[in-house]
């Protein structure tokens, strides 16, 4: 018995202990291990009240960035299946058939109430819409998408969306979150590291601004490429950055890593990003970048041909200001 | 001739050692026999190497392409180049080993050179880290791109290392934005870039010195996202699956021609570069020249332009 059993309520601790809790009524927070109730945590853009940010889908990612969440979905390119003819314990097309089924069930469920529609046809989602105002193309990987690995429609899907935030002289964000390559792609996957960087390169040209977000987690080649080549790098608090995960240096160097090592917070300590900022923040943040690094088109918002689904019908999921948030 | 018999080759090893059994009797016992079972053993030995060496799986490719008397970047700047000139550092924090870079001439043009080195010796693999490089190796590579172009030189890169190293120091300094900014430079490069991956490319740590107008590789040289063992010990959950690994991945130079992410493969002698090093420096500085020479009248607008086509047709064509 520790102190906090001590000093729990007997009808709490009979509810802590109780063991068939349904899953998708209380989440346990990673940081504090506390219970926290899934209404709550959703009003709060699924961080806990310890501020642990846990993964969210894309399509709660958009609806976090854009105004009003109102978005035109883009369709992304579609791209050769299975090129290697891969088989691993599994054939590779059947791997992403289920991933595809996993994603599909989970977006029915989180669009119930309505909101704008997402496309999704492998990790990457890319959407339409307005920050603050300023026209800006939102390109959110995946991560419950075989682990949001870069393999080739990750990489024609960021060609192409960076292309469309060209053809629209809109901003683009990208919220990277990747265990690396796709390694059923082979060397296929590793030239979308050059792929990629070749459409921010040409976003550089037309002096459009690239803002990377880092969420947990982003590493290997996502983060030897287009993650860590923003003009601004944002990252969410706690979030794992690295080249190589923790487990393979630890394995190479036989030491364990300091607390904190390879976390968002390290990063900026370290001089890899710029802002670690409040999921709550984040919209204001950005809004607040894209408003100034793209002073005229803000001003000329209203040339600009945007027509956005609405969303049908929403429950309010705007997060409690007086709960110390300005999002 | 190689001293280092790779495990497959057991036969041919056995085939050898019976020859200089064989031949050390006949210096010492004249005799018709003695040499016609010689010159008999002699052809049955090159033969099974050149059967072996021309259906070489992807697993047996990787171990040739580790072999440790396979050329490294050091012998081929002491074979191709003359007036090699060293250039260190990053100008940063450090100088790596594990990527050498330097000014060199290549039949008679001053060049770039830039690639992973190895080590042969005990001393030297340590000093250069295996040919595992921190961020300073990919900083360097970028400082010497940046050379280059302002002096309108070409680039030529070898990748060969079986990646970045993963390490507390590397991670610390920014690896993954190092590899980023590598590939992004060549990628920029005004001037022409040429890669040349001698052994094992391997990874971001390969790219980040290999975004290049043409990219070549030599016959027994792999080319991949994760070695080997590294997929297996993910995919398979068993390191020991590595050879389904290495196939599945299709890793080797005349796969990776057939999906244009190379455009060239430089031949090597039977038996692998290791059994005629030379030979294999000479094919592969034949190469380099034409490469460069399809190169050398363009632009640096039509390098750019050339090197983005290339990229974004990989995987939009011929899959």
């Amino acid at each position: 018995m520790n102190w906090i059993t001590k000093v729990t309520p007997p009808g709490l601790k009979t509810m802590l202990a109780k063991k068939d809790t349904p899953d998708d009524l209380w989440v346990k927070c990673p940081l504090s291990g506390e219970l926290v109730y899934k209404t709550d945590l959703e009003e709060n853009w699924h961080v806990t009240p310890a501020g642990a940010h846990l993964r969210i889908s894309p399509r709660t990612r958009l609806r976090l960035l854009f105004d009003d969440e109102r978005w035109e979905p883009l369709a992304l390119p579609s791209v050769p299946h299975d090129p290697l003819k891969f088989k691993d314990d599994k054939p590779y097309p059947s791997r992403l058939k289920a991933a595809k089924a996993k994603i599909a069930a989970r977006d029915k469920k989180e669009s119930e109430n309505g909101g704008a529609p997402i496309i999704q046809e492998d990790c990457m989602v890319a959407a339409y819409g307005k920050i603050g105002g300023v026209p800006t193309v939102v390109l959110v990987q995946d991560f419950a998408f075989m682990g949001g690995s870069l393999g080739m429609a990750a990489g024609e899907g960021f060609v192409a969306a960076a292309q469309m935030a060209l053809a629209r002289k809109a901003g683009f964000v990208v919220c990277t979150a990747s265990g690396g390559a796709r390694m059923q792609e082979g060397t296929l996957s590793l030239m979308q590291m050059p792929r990629t960087t070749l459409a921010i390169n040409e976003l550089a040209e037309a002096k459009l601004p690239y803002i990377v977000l880092l969420t947990d987690p982003t590493s290997g080649g996502v983060s030897a490429s287009y993650a860590m080549l923003g003009d601004i790098h944002i990252a969410e608090p706690g979030a794992m950055i690295a080249f190589s995960g923790p487990r393979v240096i630890e394995q190479t160097i036989r030491e364990s890593l300091p607390k904190g090592f390879q976390r968002s917070e390290f990063l900026r300590e370290k001089g890899q990003v710029d802002i670690v900022c409040d999921r709550r923040k984040l919209k204001d943040t950005i809004s607040n970048v894209l408003s100034m690094l793209m002073p005229n088109v803000r001003r000329a918002e209203d040339r600009l041909p945007v027509s956005l689904t609405p969303p049908k019908t929403h429950a309010a999921k705007t997060p409690n200001k007086s709960k110390g948030s300005s999002a | 001739m190689t001293t280092t018999y790779l495990e497959f080759e057991k036969p041919i090893a056995e085939l050898d050692a019976k020859i200089s059994e064989l031949e050390a009797l006949a210096s010492s016992k004249e005799g018709p026999s003695i040499t016609d079972e010689l010159k008999k053993l002699k052809a049955k030995s090159s033969k099974q190497l050149k059967d072996m060496y021309s259906d070489l799986s992807a697993w047996r490719k990787t171990l040739v392409a580790r072999h440790p008397d396979r050329p490294h970047l050091s012998d081929f700047i002491e074979n191709i180049f003359d007036d090699f000139e060293e250039l260190a550092g990053d100008r940063v924090f450090g100088n790596d080993e594990a990527i050498m870079g330097g000014l060199a001439r290549f039949k008679g043009r001053p060049v770039v050179i830039i690639g992973h080195e190895k080590g042969r010796t005990i001393e030297k693999r340590l000093k250069h880290n295996f040919g595992m490089a921190h961020p300073e190796g990919y900083r360097k590579a970028v400082r010497l791109m940046e050379m280059a172009e302002k002096f309108n030189l070409p680039v030529l890169s070898f990748p060969d290392t079986s990646g970045a190293y993963p390490g507390k120091g590397g991670e610390e300094r920014g690896q993954a934005e190092a590899i980023a900014r590598g590939t992004q430079r060549g990628l920029s490069l005004g001037v022409p870039f040429v890669t040349l991956i001698i052994g094992e490319g391997m990874s971001g740590g390969a790219i980040g010195i290999a975004a290049a107008n043409k990219v070549l590789m030599m016959e027994h040289a792999i080319y991949s996202v994760i070695s080997p063992e590294g997929c297996a010990s993910i995919l398979y959950r068993d390191a020991a699956k590595a050879k389904d690994a290495a196939d599945a991945m299709k890793i080797t130079a005349p796969d990776l021609l057939k999906t244009k992410v190379i455009d060239g493969v430089v031949k090597e002698p039977v038996g692998g570069a290791h059994r005629d090093p030379k030979r294999a420096m000479a094919a592969a500085a034949k190469a380099l020249d034409e490469a460069l020479q399809e190169l050398e009248g363009l632009s640096p607008s039509e390098l750019r332009t050339q090197r983005k086509e290339r990229f974004y047709a990989i995987g939009r064509e011929g899959l």
